[in-house]
């Protein structure tokens, strides 16, 4: 059935819902979401969203952009960090006029904490020299990513939106370089719609479940990205995945930076603040890929401490912190120690180790959102991305926390923006024939398939290798062992086989799509980890251990092979004021 | 340890009601969420056991469920906490329709949230440039209602909700006191019309079963009863 609207945006989580809010009552508007909105991944964002109001001391967007820029390891795009860091402080505001509650400060103003990377010169006339911590960290409790994505749904409400919940979208539709709809299927009935529109938003999140221990939700399973890859286009960076350093051992869950920021301090097994002598100015406060590799490493010398899965951690002790400070201002995450490991924070530290957490990469886009469809910048018609599964890129190499839930308000709305723009003067582009015969064909063939496969076996694998040999550290022995691995893998999912041969709320067979997606996003990063000879950010070669910015100031742009192996150009970095230097903290 | 597990089981294209199925599962330990039973039991028994989840600890509000007669989610229950020992008896939340095995169809769970205006109304524009004042304490208060998932466990298990489908529940009226009770708000009344009826807070004749059930251990009937002192309270 082919249902019409003006936009169609995939994705209900901050991103997808701040680009809904832009479009005007005048044209329609659907939102699809294969969740109920406010189940959307958003809602587990936990430690804040930054931006420099300097409620509580003096900051700036320049400070922002400096710490974003070098957090990058300067391969952000400093244009695009720029209009982020510059619109941040609007934006908040915003939020808080749509009703978002936060926490506050002494002077009734939105109260802000310290967060990784996210600094200020120590003396302001020396804006390079040395610089300290600022509390830039909007937040609410430890539940920033919950109300933010309430308040943002609750606008979609006010707005009238119309939701599309539990439809989970299948295929991208684009042709002769312009977009003209997705294939969704309507997940309890089974029913598949082609949503034709005049323009396109994917905003359907990260992969994080491409690997085995991580913090991301079980739906994060980069449908959106994988579409693109599938449709052809390119995807940019898919190399950079960071890993959080402080997930709670064996579970992956996530212990958000606000502990740290809070005050929190990291152990090895000796009972040593290892921090220091990796990040001697900022300490348990510098950004993600640094002190994620200085855990592995603590672990690697023997200083991380055995677990009862032969796994091994190190400890996150915030118990100093008293219990008030605690129950006011990290409820949740020590609730989730409690729950789930048994620790009592108050009085023991938490076991934690990496977790697999954000892609940096995904779709390229410009500052408005839309799609590019090559390095060359040219742009795919009616086709926009913003949030976690786009690239545009503020992230670079590694991204600051707090700077994904700036990330999804500012390019969701400008996205959205550039869609009200758009669609005043676009028309429909044509539909491709026969739509919803590759979505049709796929279903079919998992449903009668008999082969001997199963779900779970691939994914497993697939997790563990991902982990091992596309982790914290990398080189090239084990990155090309991935990509056998991969390929093999990828030739036994076309055996696999369901059980669940019906069509009312069939999650075996979603799970099975789902699962080929992530075997086409760990493509794309095995592949472009495995190419890029450096060490930057969170991607880190053992066999390459320096940054080159003679030979790799650039953006990966990697399209899936036809029948052959993928294809990589390249894009260069835009640069606009902040000159690479080295990276100390 | 192997955990033995009775489900019940409802799908509309095959069977014509519900019926309970007994799983064993090997290999399980005490620490183990019931949603990696689940997860065992659809990974490696069997395909069709149909759950709805998403984040696997408690924030997303993707499985509420009745575990032993009581609602809550499967990510936030271990089985220690459980009397594992015995059959663990696993159902959907009750009150709505059943769409397959757990998965229930919450779109009344949702209309009555939609219906009391779950947003911030204001008349005065906002200064510009800058946020809206709030004391913190003031902030705080609305802090443990913004705490919910909308997962449905409280509404559900709601003895006034079994027995009238018009009552708005627990977790609407929670949604209510959020946003009458936030000091930018400017439609306190509006909404206060909207749950003073007999299909609105005054079914609620606290029971207490609400709070017993939230994952979140929100103290709903707290919030509720904040809303009545208002409602009594109120000049026209
Ligand atoms: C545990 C955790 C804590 C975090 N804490 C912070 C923090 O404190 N600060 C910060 O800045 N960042 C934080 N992040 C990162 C940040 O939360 C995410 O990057 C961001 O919320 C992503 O938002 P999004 O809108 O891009 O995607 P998501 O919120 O992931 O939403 C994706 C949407 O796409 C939909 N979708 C996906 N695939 C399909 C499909 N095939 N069909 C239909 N719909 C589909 C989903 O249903 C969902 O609605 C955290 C991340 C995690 C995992
Ligand atoms: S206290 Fe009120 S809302 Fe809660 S269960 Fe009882 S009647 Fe229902
Ligand atoms: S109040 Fe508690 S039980 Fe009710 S919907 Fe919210 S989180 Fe769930
Ligand atoms: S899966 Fe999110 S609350 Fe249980």
């Amino acid at each position: 059935m082919i249902k019409t609207y003006d936009v169609v945006i995939i994705g209900a989580g901050g991103a997808g819902l701040r680009a809904a809010v832009e479009i005007p009552k005048e044209y329609s508007c659907a939102v699809i979401s294969k969740v109920f909105p406010p189940r959307s991944h958003t809602g587990t964002a936990q430690g804040g969203v930054c931006a420099a109001l300097g409620n509580m001391e003096e900051d700036s967007w320049e400070n922002h952009a400096f710490d974003t820029v070098k957090g990058s390891d300067y391969l952000g795009d400093q244009d695009a960090i720029e209009v982020m860091c510059q619109d941040a402080v609007r934006a908040i505001i915003e939020l808080e006029h749509m009703g978002m509650p936060f926490s506050r400060n002494e002077d009734g103003k939105i109260a802000q904490r310290k967060f990784g990377g996210h600094t200020k010169p120590a003396d302001p006339a020396d804006p390079y020299g040395k610089r300290i911590p600022v509390m830039r960290a909007c937040y609410s409790a430890d539940r920033t990513g919950h109300v933010m994505l309430q308040t943002l749904y609750e606008n979609c409400i006010k707005n009238q939106v119309s939701f599309f919940s539990e439809y989970f979208v299948t295929q991208l539709l684009v042709e002769n370089g312009a977009c003209s709809g997705v294939v969704a299927m309507d997940i309890s009935t089974g029913e598949i719609h082609t949503f034709h529109a005049k323009a396109v938003v994917f905003a359907t999140g990260g992969y994080g479940r491409a690997f085995q221990i991580t913090s991301n939700a079980h739906v994060g399973t980069g449908d959106g990205t994988n579409l693109v890859y599938r449709a052809g286009l390119p995807l940019e960076d898919m190399e950079f995945f960071q890993f959080h350093p402080t997930g709670l051992w064996r579970l992956g869950i996530l212990v958000s930076e606000a502990a740290r920021g809070e005050g929190g301090i990291l152990k090895n097994k000796d009972g040593e603040r290892f921090m220091q002598r990796y990040a001697p100015t900022v300490m348990d406060l510098a950004p993600r890929d640094m002190v994620s590799r200085a855990i592995i490493t603590e672990i690697r010398e023997g200083k991380g401490i055995r677990g009862s899965d032969g796994t091994d951690y190190v400890l996150l002790d915030v118990s100093h912190l008293g219990k008030k400070v605690i129950d006011e201002k990290l409820p949740e995450i020590t609730g989730f120690a409690r729950t789930y490991l048994g620790v009592e924070p108050t009085k023991e530290p938490i076991p934690i180790q990496p977790t697999a957490h954000y892609a940096m990469g995904g779709i390229p886009t410009d500052i408005d959102g839309r799609v590019l469809a090559n390095e060359k910048g040219d742009i795919v018609k009616g086709f926009y991305a913003a949030g976690e599964c786009a690239c545009v890129s503020v992230h670079g190499g590694n991204r600051l926390g707090t700077n994904s839930l700036l990330d999804i308000i500012i390019f969701g709305r400008r996205s959205g923006k550039a869609v009200a723009e758009f669609i005043k003067t676009a028309d429909y582009s044509p539909l491709p024939k026969d739509t919803e015969e590759q979505t049709r064909k796929e279903i079919e063939a998992l449903k009668t398939s008999t082969g001997k496969e199963s779900i779970l076996n691939i994914r497993t694998e697939l997790q563990v290798m991902m982990m091992n040999k596309c982790g914290v550290f990398r080189n090239e022995k084990e990155l090309k062992e991935g990509i056998e691995e991969l390929k093999q893998l990828k030739e036994r999912y076309k055996n696999i086989s369901i059980q669940d041969k019906g069509n009312i709320f069939n999650t075996d067979l979603m799970e099975a799509i789902e699962l080929g997606n992530l075997l086409d996003s760990a493509e794309a990063t095995l592949y472009s980890a495995e190419n890029r000879h450096e060490s930057r950010g969170a991607h880190t070669r053992e066999d390459y251990t320096n940054r080159d910015d003679e030979n790799w100031m650039k953006h990966t742009f990697i399209t899936k092979g036809n029948g052959s192996e993928p294809k990589i150009t390249y894009k260069p970095v835009v640069i606009t004021r902040y000159k690479p230097m080295e990276r100390k903290y | 340890m192997e955990l033995s597990v009775k489900i019940l089981r409802y799908n509309p294209e095959k069977d014509s009601k519900p019926y309970f199925q007994e799983y064993k599962v090997p290999g399980v330990a005490e620490d183990w969420r019931l949603l990696d039973v689940l997860h065992e039991i659809k990974w490696k028994l069997d395909g069709t056991l149909t759950f709805r989840r998403s984040c696997a600890h408690g924030v997303c509000g993707s499985d509420g469920i009745k575990v032993n007669g009581k609602n809550r989610l499967a990510c936030s229950i271990l089985l220690k906490d459980l009397n594992y020992k015995k059959t663990i008896t696993i159902e959907p939340l009750p009150a709505m329709p059943i769409i397959k095995d757990l998965v229930v169809d919450m779109t009344s769970f949702f209309q009555k949230y939609e219906v009391i205006k779950p947003y911030l109304i204001t008349k005065t524009p906002p200064p510009p440039d800058v946020e809206r004042f709030q004391t913190n304490e003031d902030a705080e208060k609305l802090f443990e209602s913004a705490k919910c998932i909308l997962c449905g466990c409280c509404t559900t298990s709601c003895p006034s909700t079994w027995t009238n489908d018009n009552y708005i529940g627990p977790a609407a009226l929670l949604k209510t006191y959020r946003f009458v009770f936030d000091t930018r708000d400017e439609a306190p009344d509006e909404r206060l019309d909207i749950i003073d009826n007999p299909d609105g807070i005054w079914r609620c004749h606290t029971i207490f079963n609400c709070i017993e059930t939230c994952p979140k251990e929100i103290n709903i009937t707290w919030h509720i009863s904040q809303l009545k002192t208002r409602l009594a309270t109120r000049e026209f």
